[in-house]
């Protein structure tokens, strides 16, 4: 585990500074698939900033609004740059409300956009798995086999590890995806993303240390992907299906 | 029909994968880490009174590396004595651990006597402690709750007053 890159007396926090490079090279990577399409990357560039900003801000204010007393006594934490004053819930809802009004006002397609932003989302999941073996967080269950490693008192499985290799694996099936008829319908690009994820997940979280169990031991991040991956077939279904029909009626 | 496919073995999976209630949870075993429990130590303060951390178990402890020459330690300290100050009374404890091994001591106690500190200030004279607690920047913080969980571990600083009230008020409201 390296949490910290020390430079002189200035110590930088290792997950935050993956966080930020895969942010950098998932928007090349969207930048460049927006070129080769003929669409406009500014259009990625704002939307992205737009929503960060918007989520950042939203999470701040909505944590105060959650603690009003602490910091109507202490009004500077507002701006405090602790990421441990932010409320992540409401800033990924705000964030995606300013997307979409920036989406609504700019007339720019759904899925189109989200198909162009999928390749920036596959390189964020792998620096989130680089960026959780930074931090020694989201750790394995103990286990006996070889390939264990020691991490917090026991010999566990490096979920880290593999995280880093199903989100690796899924840029790559995406990338290639990317360069098939299978791409031609909007929104087939996203969804077979969120799929590859959710059944990432779904098949990660069963050596995890740290999982959260529902009634009767079921672990409540398996559930929630298996009923992403569900949805994701429907729409899926529902988008092959129309362009058949699109294709039937053109003919 | 793969769709149907896939989410079986989902499924599946999802059920062979259940764990026992309570099987993930990490309190038994001690680690520098959130959800676990916090590894045991004694030290010394400058007067030669010694803290058990596993002897304050039933309060919510708040435990702080530091050094003097670290500015964001000195930046932060004024706001924990400030949370002590509030929440002594109802049981909080904070132990400020220095980082003795790489501090020089006069300038240690002189900072503790200026900035008024009542709360405990440890010497880790040959750093055991710090590497116990795998502390790689200072100032680092952990939050332990009247179980001896860590809840939190906020690395660097300064820590905002917000957010150690917000913190010491959580502790607080979780103790029995």
């Amino acid at each position: 585990m390296f949490p910290i890159f020390q430079i002189g007396p200035v110590a930088l926090q290792v997950p935050g500074l993956v966080l930020l490079a895969g942010l950098w090279i998932g928007l090349t990577l969207s930048e460049r698939r927006a070129r080769r399409r003929g669409e406009n990357p500014g259009h990625l560039y704002n939307l992205v900033f737009i929503a960060l900003i918007a989520g950042v801000i939203g999470a701040r204010l909505s944590f105060a609004a959650t603690y009003p007393s602490a910091f109507t006594t202490n009004p500077w934490s507002l701006v405090s740059l602790n990421p441990g004053l932010l409320d992540p819930l409401a800033g990924a809802l705000i964030g995606a409300a300013a997307a979409a009004i920036y989406l609504f006002r700019k007339n720019l397609p759904l899925w189109s956009t989200l198909d162009a932003l999928t390749p920036l989302f596959a390189v964020i999941g792998i620096a989130i798995g680089i960026s959780h073996f930074a931090s020694g967080s989201a750790f394995g269950a103990p286990t006996q086999v070889p390939w264990g490693i020691q991490l917090w008192g026991a010999t566990r499985h490096p979920t880290q590890i593999y995280e880093i290799i199903l989100a690796t694996f899924t840029l790559i099936v995406i990338m290639l995806l990317d360069k098939t008829s299978w791409s031609l319908t909007p929104g087939n690009i996203f969804l077979s993303f969120i799929s590859l994820s959710a059944v990432s997940r779904l098949f990660l979280e069963a050596y995890r240390g740290d999982s959260l169990l529902l009634y009767s031991g079921f672990r409540g991040a398996q559930v929630i992907s298996w009923l992403v991956l569900a949805t994701c077939f429907v729409l899926l279904g529902w988008h092959i299906q129309r362009n058949r029909l699109e294709k039937e009626i053109m003919k | 029909m793969f769709s149907i496919l896939v989410l079986t073995i989902g499924a599946a999976w999802i059920w062979l994968s259940t764990a026992p209630m309570g099987s993930t949870t990490q309190g038994d075993i001690p680690a520098p880490q959130e959800g676990f429990l916090a590894p045991d130590f004694r030290l010394e303060t400058f007067d030669r009174e010694g803290y058990t951390l596993s002897e304050l178990r039933g309060k919510p402890v708040l435990i702080n590396f530091w050094a003097s020459w670290c500015p964001p330690c000195r930046s932060e300290m004024p706001a924990i004595q400030k949370v002590y100050d509030e929440f002594q009374d109802q049981g909080f404890f904070v132990l400020a651990v220095n980082s003795t091994h790489q501090d020089n001591l006069g300038d240690a106690i002189t900072f503790a006597q200026i900035r008024k500190l009542t709360f405990p200030i440890l010497l880790d004279r040959d750093g055991s402690v710090g590497d116990l607690y795998e502390v790689r920047a200072l100032p680092t913080t952990f939050f332990v709750d009247s179980q001896g969980i860590i809840q939190e571990v906020v690395v660097g600083g300064p820590m905002s007053e917000a957010l150690l009230q917000i913190r010491v008020e959580q502790l607080m409201e979780q103790s029995p």
